[in-house]
């Protein structure tokens, strides 16, 4: 394993992708290589895409990529797609609109099926982004499903989130109010060569100006990933962006929310493994069940005993 | 522990007809594995680079230009030069009988030809992953 992390650590794209795989399949090794990895990461900016299907997420993300590797930068791609709640497969297809970064040593994509995760993303895309890290990319930019209106789990990961909507949509801009408008640090519309461009800007320039007091007014960027239009200003917007939240303590108030989150994930997780490991208390667990479902307990005062239980 | 197989399915070449590997991509995906699919005109080195970056157990090849000869076996070459031996690579498509001795020689572990039903490639997949 120490040798899988060391290959990991020169950014070998063997070793990332393998370690990818165990952290995917929650093989135990992993956690023994996280451990290893922990303090070789928090040098990569991570940037969110997040937005409705067939928004041209995957393109955009393409262009975007193309132009950072001109500017020198490496890059790590991680593009995730719905599995199937029915077969447990799924089908990623981001890496269509990619093909010509696959062979760019200063690119590594990885495709993800989301594995039963909701909000957009998979449970291992927090390790996956501190290998990509660790891995010596200078940018991780991570691809969301296509979204609806609630799935905004990015935020707990990415340093930047761009929200991606396209013109013409009808509703577009209401569905992107209450959730999606909230989180975006920057507004990407995409397919800008489409007829209502100017309308779906107008219609977001009044829904960010109703932010008036906020200190970051959260661009509109238009884009055409088809015409290559867009994008240097794009960069340009996601630069100011992070000059502004490592001057406003936001950076590190992001970061503490997502470690956040980590932590209380990895507390959860233990503390439910750790009950099914031990034979007494896994029988007291099916008691519990069985009269929770007898209606002769209720679930609150079944979790207590269990905890109690647990600590004696 | 839950480990899932993962497929790269990919067209190598230049034919533009990718309706057979959708069917099985689709197939695949049903079957619970993750397929990534990456598009038409793929050269052997975007194939081989992918399959490293997605770490898959098996690579699908599906051609229908009659240039199997040439790029299957660039495919075969480069996953022995770049240390993929532990990936399962089959093929399908247009493949006339006789060449098929030949691409099983060169490293090509199975291929499945038209009229193939979907759950032998599954089946088959299966029970030959090597990892």
């Amino acid at each position: 394993m120490t040798d899988l992390t060391t290959k990991v650590l020169t950014g070998d794209p063997h070793a990332i992708a393998r370690l990818i795989t165990h952290v995917e399949n929650q093989d135990p090794q992993a956690i023994t290589a996280m451990k290893t990895l922990y303090p070789h990461t928090g040098r990569a900016h991570v940037v969110g895409v997040t937005g409705v299907m067939g928004s041209g997420k995957s393109s955009l993300l393409y262009e975007l990529a193309q132009s950072y590797r001109k500017l020198g930068k490496k890059i790590g791609i991680i593009a995730i797609d719905p599995t199937s709640p029915f077969s447990g497969g799924a089908l990623l297809g981001d890496r269509i609109r990619m093909t010509e970064l696959s062979t760019d040593p200063g690119v590594f994509i990885r495709s993800m099926g989301t594995r039963g995760a909701l909000g957009g993303l998979t449970n291992a895309v927090y390790d996956v982004v501190d290998i990509l890290d660790a891995a010596g990319m200078d940018l991780i930019i991570i691809e969301t499903v296509g979204v609806g209106q609630d799935e905004v789990e990015i935020v707990k990961v990415a340093d930047t989130t761009i929200v991606v909507t396209v013109p013409g949509l009808g509703d577009a801009v209401q569905t992107i109010k209450a959730g999606l408008m909230e989180i975006a640090d920057i507004f990407v519309v995409n397919k800008a060569d489409r007829p209502g461009i100017e309308q779906t800007i107008a219609e977001l320039q009044s829904l960010v100006d109703l932010d008036g007091d906020r200190d970051w007014k959260t661009p509109i960027v238009p884009t055409s990933a088809k015409e290559h239009k867009g994008i240097d200003s794009l960069i340009d917007n996601i630069k100011q962006h992070t000059t502004f939240i490592h001057q406003t303590h936001l950076y590190e108030d992001r970061r503490r929310i997502r470690y956040e989150a980590e932590l209380f994930e990895l507390i959860r997780k233990r503390v439910i493994s750790y009950v099914l490991d031990d034979e007494k208390l896994k029988n007291q667990v099916e008691t519990c069940l069985q009269k929770i479902c007898g209606r002769e307990q209720d679930p609150y005062t079944a979790a207590d005993e269990i905890l109690n239980a647990l600590l004696k | 522990m839950t480990k899932k197989i993962r497929v790269l399915i990919a067209k190598p070449g230049l034919d533009g007809h990718d309706r057979g590997a959708k069917v099985v991509a689709r197939a695949l995906r049903d079957a619970g594995m993750e397929v990534i699919y990456t598009g038409l005109h793929q050269t052997a080195d975007q194939i081989i680079a992918s399959a490293i970056q997605e770490d898959v157990d098996v690579i699908g090849l599906s051609l229908l230009s009659g240039a199997h000869m040439t790029l299957f076996l660039d495919v075969a070459k480069l996953m022995n030069t770049n240390d993929l031996t532990d990936v399962l690579l089959i093929g399908g498509g247009i493949i006339p009988q006789e060449d098929v001795p030949a691409l099983k020689k060169a490293g090509i572990d199975e291929i499945f030809g038209p009229g193939t039903p979907v759950d032998d490639i599954v089946t088959y997949i299966k029970k030959n992953v090597k990892r």
